[in-house]
């Protein structure tokens, strides 16, 4: 009994240096595994769904034209990448002309409602109404006025996709605390410098927010124009898989779209980590805390 | 914006002139009075605070002295010049330090220089002079999200500073603080003052807090506000902690309190 060192008395305290030093190496131990765990589950998760999936579908004997195996799918993609790339910039083309067309339609138009109260009056109830409407519904009535063209796709595009960049352009410019346009009068800043100096930049990660609803919305908009009458773009390349029962090739550009609007969306966030700082980008703080 | 001359009050070494203020709100319930003929003159360089309870109208009346307000009737003028409409050579700090959140400590400082249209390197310099002589160095690049509530306070404080204004208002600055930063900002907010020699309109419902700074106090009634009473503060400069336990320091404390027990803004059941 008299050997055995009390336990306390075995580890020298160490210095607050120390101790520095090795809480801080935790931390970032922690954080490099969160960091590893954040990529792996998610990609684990779909390793085991496509494993499920491959599996069933051959030891159930499913129709090809049914439901084809990933492995199918993998290969029809790859033989058919030319077609699925000319496809894809067509569709691409049609999205961005349409989101483009919605930053330009959609500021302003959020700018006007925002200046002038009387416009705002008499236009914004048209243009919640306007949302109502099933724009799938009017699809067929661009064809008619506009041809079968690259024009019809992308003003579909536009008018599915504008409606976030007006609505949240116009709530940022317009939820501002009052006591900074008091700060801005007694500094002496005139409109203009208010607006460029505190307004927009405070409302910049709402009309982020914005835009990244609109460009998922534009790809929407885009393949909708393309079912409805076109003769090239992803969305027609999937009417004609289906028509010939070619599974794996419907399969194939479906997940040619989910990749093009995956990497549209993140050229968006890209754009708004380098518009603004991570601390006040919308809904950041929040999405970090869930996870 | 235009300033008029008047000079009278000059004449009697006044600074900043409140004349007959009143405020009436018109809400939905009806007109809601804030403040009622207050009538007060600060001379140059002097601590003037301005305590009452809440919703006595006094933020309203600092509204009314930087010209972001009208006054439904009554007359400020700063400096012998007529506040028409917002003064831009004062400098205020709010309750809340209204930084813009994504500008650096430093940026947010150097705003106010952008406004003024100040020589850009000198007025950099000058920025980070003030974040020092506030303890703020070595944070000057720092964003607000990065800061504490007390050195927030301190940027905005830095921010009203920068255009070496003559008039300094001031509206519960501290009053989010907690109390050993509150007394901290105190004290800093005292050597500013006594190096500059502002006039300085500082609003709090503070008791103790109003002592310490000030010069003089003027007491206001519940709404709508009126002048109850004005007291000097004859305590030597500068005050330090120690000073609170003096008992002239408590007999202003005990006379104001006296005062708001009368006026049934204290109640001792």
């Amino acid at each position: 009994m008299a050997e055995t060192e009390h336990p306390l008395a075995q580890s020298p305290p160490l210095g607050i240096a120390e101790l520095e030093a090795k809480v801080e190496g935790g931390r970032a131990q922690r954080e490099r595994q969160a960091r590893l765990r954040n990529i792996l589950y998610p990609f684990g998760v779909a390793v085991g769904l496509l494993v499920v999936w491959e599996v069933g579908t051959r030891v159930l004997g499913v129709p090809i034209f049914l439901l084809p195996p990933p492995s199918a799918i993998a290969v029809s993609f790859i033989r058919n990448l030319s077609l699925l790339l000319f496809h894809g910039w067509v569709t691409t083309a049609e999205i961005l002309l349409g989101f483009a067309l919605s930053i330009v339609v959609g500021i302003p138009l959020a700018l006007a409602i925002f200046l002038w109260p009387a416009f705002s009056r008499s236009i914004l109830p048209l243009l919640v109404s306007s949302q109502a409407m099933p724009k799938v519904a009017v699809a067929p009535l661009f064809l008619v006025w506009f041809g079968f063209g690259l024009l019809p796709k992308v003003l579909i595009a536009f008018l599915i996709a504008f409606f976030p960049v007006v609505i949240n352009t116009a709530i940022g410019l317009a939820s501002i605390e009052r006591e900074k346009i008091y700060l801005a009068r007694s500094m002496g800043f005139g409109a203009t410098a208010t607006f460029f100096k505190i307004r927009l930049p405070n409302a910049l990660p709402a009309i982020f927010g914005g835009l990244k609803i609109s460009i998922t919305l534009a790809v929407v908009g885009a393949v909708v124009g393309e079912f409805v009458g076109g003769d090239a773009g992803l969305g027609y390349l999937l009417m004609v898989a289906n028509g010939s029962m070619d599974t794996q090739l419907l399969f194939a550009g479906i997940v040619a779209l989910t990749v093009l609007g995956v990497v549209l969306f993140l050229l968006i966030e890209l754009a708004e980590r380098l518009a603004i700082p991570r601390h006040i980008i919308a809904g950041d703080k929040g999405m970090r805390e869930v996870v | 914006m235009q300033p008029t001359s008047s000079s009278s009050s000059d004449a009697e070494g006044a600074y900043l002139c409140l004349q007959g203020l009143s405020k009436v709100y018109a809400t939905d319930g009806g007109p809601v009075p804030a403040l009622d003929q207050v009538s007060v003159r600060a001379r140059r360089g002097e601590f003037l605070s301005v305590l009452g309870p809440s919703g006595c109208g006094k933020s309203t009346l600092l509204m009314i002295a930087a010209g972001l307000v009208r006054p439904s009737s009554g007359a400020v003028s700063i400096g012998g010049e007529l506040v028409t409409g917002p003064r831009t050579d004062i400098g205020i700090v709010f309750q809340n330090p209204v930084l813009l959140e994504w500008r650096t400590a430093l940026g947010n400082v150097m705003l106010q220089a952008e406004a003024k249209k100040l020589e850009r390197t000198a007025a950099n310099g000058r920025a980070r002079e003030l974040l020092g002589a506030v303890g703020l160095r070595g944070f000057e690049d720092k964003y607000p999200h990065e800061l504490s509530g007390g050195m927030r306070q301190r940027v905005s404080l830095c921010r009203a500073l920068i255009h070496n204004p003559n008039q300094l208002l001031m509206d519960e600055p501290f009053g989010a603080l907690d109390a050993l930063t509150r007394d901290q900002l105190g004290l800093d907010l005292q050597q500013i003052w006594s190096e500059r020699r502002m006039t300085v309109l500082f609003v709090t419902h503070s008791v103790p807090e109003a002592v310490f700074l000030s010069d003089r106090i003027m007491v206001m009634t519940p709404r709508p506000g009126r002048v109850d009473r004005m007291i000097d503060i004859e305590l030597p400069r500068p005050r330090t902690l120690a000073m609170r336990e003096m008992p002239e320091f408590a007999r202003y404390i005990h006379e104001i309190l006296d005062l708001f027990l009368a006026r049934g803004i204290l109640r001792e059941h």
